[in-house]
């Protein structure tokens, strides 16, 4: 037993110092230049953890647009290599591990990370090392504040935009309730744009009701506000979870408005042993849906489903995807070679981003992205019809 | 209009309330101890229906008293196992094995059915009532709980004053040495309390989860604690005590979240604990005792 422990110490020991030769070895080496034919792509999410779904489809689907490239030659003769790094989807020391870990294995394009709280832990880092950062779903405001970080997704308040204008734009409803998560920033961001876009665009919002993460089982007082003012609409920038007792709250209450919701509700469907039926006729903004009909998707979700045991790519997957082209649109653009620094890279590509590139992606035609960082693209819309998403 | 109908709600929410609140009266009038683990129980009663009717398929009826079985067997198990060694104990030590125990559930919950929320299929099958051209509908749920909470209280109050298991709970509660003289088996009494109390906790979980159709681990902790507060409310040891105090609790927590603010709601129903403890600290139907804790 004594021998077992001493054993176990000591082979912890060495798992430790050799995990720490990694961490901390030195940093330098980003700025050796790579092999003239090959650049490489960092990657940074959550592989392990709560929110290791995230992480797993964005490394997935990013190796599987590298290998495509790869495949067809690379562009200008230039092929890439991703590495992928588990930051956990912690906002502290685990993100910047990563980040340093990414470094040590000469990455020149960041490709991450995928959620929001990691990347606000490295943004600094990547703008004081001058590498050029496109994250495929941090969908915050603060992340693209430096101007080498960019966004594949919608920015958390353009959705509350994008669907205010969809709403008026399609004549779908002109009296709207509003039932948001107030103590949630993603859900609260969205309900501030979308208000004031609203009262632009002439739509009457009758009934606004919040809730709190402490109490979102119970909704039949928000419910109840939205009946008596006559809502035709309820939009729900919130997660799917509620949404999914909101939709059977209403039912049984015998209220049948129109639903929208924002790519919060994209998961829907999925949720164990939920009445489909009541998500019928729900709309919702999602930049990507798995059984849209384009060749493009099809051919996306099949090499995906084929590679990686029938897993059904969701909107991280796409969004990575689409990453990953993105960086190989704009390599081929400016003629990067695999042997350019990483700054040199960074100071040509977020020139060229914001420069009339445009670029048709899984997520959205027409993508165009500001100096700032944002990504501006038509939103699209789907309803869920038959259990399925059909486009609108 | 709707403010009918948020007092529906609120009765409704209220009287799920009542059920859980009268087993925390229960086990607390006869055992003297607060069994956090209750909410807990609930849950694992909306689990053992959902297993039952989800994935064994079984009838709904058949399902609920499967749960109700699984639940006293359980309660009974946790009061030989956590509760009985500290019979002797102080009460805060046997307050923090409650609480122990109610983290022991979740987390078992959380490892065998996985953190993913499962949407509950309602077991009620009540026509609801349309009133004012449908303006106020009373839900099927709320009428079976209105219904099965009254039925509880009146069942319980016969058993406790009028059967001679009943009547032995009473002397437990008492006095528990002066009982034991008497020739009562206080354990097997204290045994009963659990079990009828778990069960209990099995109706409570699928009239709640019937009308709000989630299901995780922490799905009775939240509820439980405000069960505990309308018990206090009623006055803890009065089992009519905990059906008014359920259903004011409810009420108040309904009417706050729509008229004063969604975001105080559950600050509402604690400040009314506060002050229920500050005024009147036996509660509304509580009998005053010197209290040793």
């Amino acid at each position: 037993m004594k021998f077992a422990k001493k054993l176990m110490a000591l082979s912890l020991a060495a798992v430790m110092a050799g995990s720490c030769l990694t961490a901390c070895g030195d940093s330098s080496k980003s700025d050796e230049k790579g092999s003239e034919d090959t650049i490489v792509i960092g990657g940074s999410g959550p592989l392990t953890g709560g929110a290791a779904q995230y992480g797993v489809a964005v490394k997935n689907a990013a190796q599987l647009a590298v290998d495509e490239i790869n495949e067809a030659g690379g562009v200008n003769g230039v092929k890439f290599k991703l590495v992928f790094e588990d930051d956990e989807a912690d906002g502290g020391d685990k993100a910047v591990n990563a980040y340093n870990s990414l470094k040590d294995k000469g990455m020149q394009v960041m490709l991450g990370t995928v959620t929001t709280g990691s990347c606000l832990a490295i943004i600094d880092k990547t703008k004081s090392d001058n590498i050029f950062q496109l994250t495929p779903s941090a969908s915050a405001q603060d992340v693209i504040k430096n101007d080498n970080t960019f966004q594949v997704c919608f920015t958390d308040p353009n959705q509350g935009k994008a669907s205010a204008d969809y709403i008026a734009d399609n004549n779908i409803a002109k009296k709207i309730a509003i039932i948001y998560d107030s103590s949630d920033a993603y859900s609260s961001g969205i309900y501030n744009t979308f208000k004031t876009e609203a009262q632009e665009k002439g739509l009457d919002i009758v009934a606004e009701q919040s809730f709190t993460k402490d109490s979102k089982t119970d909704f039949s007082a928000q419910i109840s506000a939205a009946k008596s003012a006559e809502a035709e609409l309820i939009f729900l920038p919130i997660y799917y979870q509620e949404a999914s007792l909101i939709l059977a709250q209403c039912k049984s209450a015998d209220f049948a408005p129109k639903f929208f919701g924002c790519d919060g509700l994209d998961g829907i469907l999925s949720v164990d042993n939920f009445d489909k039926s009541l998500a019928e006729g729900v709309m919702l903004l999602t930049p990507f849906a798995a059984d849209a009909t384009d060749d493009d998707t099809q051919k996306f979700v099949k090499a995906y489903k084929e590679k990686y045991k029938d897993e059904t790519p969701n909107q991280f997957a796409a969004d990575a995807y689409d990453g990953v082209k993105i960086i190989a649109k704009l390599v081929e653009k400016e003629s990067i070679k695999g042997n350019m620094k990483a700054s040199e890279i960074c100071d040509k590509l977020k020139k060229a981003i914001s420069d009339g590139f445009s670029y048709d992606g899984l997520t959205g035609k027409g993508m165009t992205w500001s100096s700032e960082g944002a990504v501006s693209k038509n939103p699209k819309a789907v309803v869920i019809k038959d259990g399925n998403y059909a486009s609108l | 209009m709707a403010f009918l109908d948020n007092l529906i709600n609120g009765i409704s929410l209220g009287s799920i309330y009542a059920v859980i609140a009268l087993g925390y009266t229960l086990v607390y009038g006869i055992a003297k101890m607060l069994n956090f683990a209750h909410g807990d129980v609930i849950m694992v009663g909306g689990y053992v229906v959902f297993t039952a009717m989800v994935d064994w398929g079984m009838n709904s009826w058949l399902s609920v008293g499967l749960a109700i079985v699984a639940c006293t067997v359980l309660g009974i198990t946790i009061e030989k196992v956590a509760y009985k060694p500290l019979r002797k104990a102080t009460s805060l030590s046997v307050l923090i094995t409650a609480i122990g125990m109610s983290y022991f559930l979740q987390n078992m919950a959380l490892l065998i059915f996985g953190e993913k929320p499962k949407t509950f299929t309602s077991v009620i099958n009540i026509p609801k009532i349309s009133l004012f051209d449908g303006k106020v509908v009373i839900k099927g749920e709320t009428t079976a709980a209105i219904i099965v909470s009254i039925v509880i209280v009146v069942c319980l109050s016969l058993f406790v004053n009028h059967t001679q298991k009943g009547r032995a709970m009473l002397a437990v509660s008492e006095d528990k040495d002066a009982a034991q003289l008497m020739g009562i088996n206080v354990n097997s009494t204290i045994s009963l309390t659990f079990a009828i109390g778990s069960g209990l906790a099995a109706v409570a979980g699928v009239l709640l989860c019937s009308s709000y159709p989630t299901l995780s681990n922490t799905t009775g902790a939240m509820p439980g604690i405000k069960a505990f507060v309308a018990a206090v409310f009623g006055g803890i040891g009065s089992i009519p005590g905990a059906m008014i105090g359920g259903i004011l609790i409810g009420v108040i927590e309904i009417l706050g979240r729509a008229y004063i603010s969604p975001q105080l709601s559950d600050a509402i129903v604690f400040a009314v604990l506060i002050l229920v403890l500050m005024i009147k600290p036996t509660g509304i139907l509580g009998k005053k005792i010197n209290e040793k804790v």
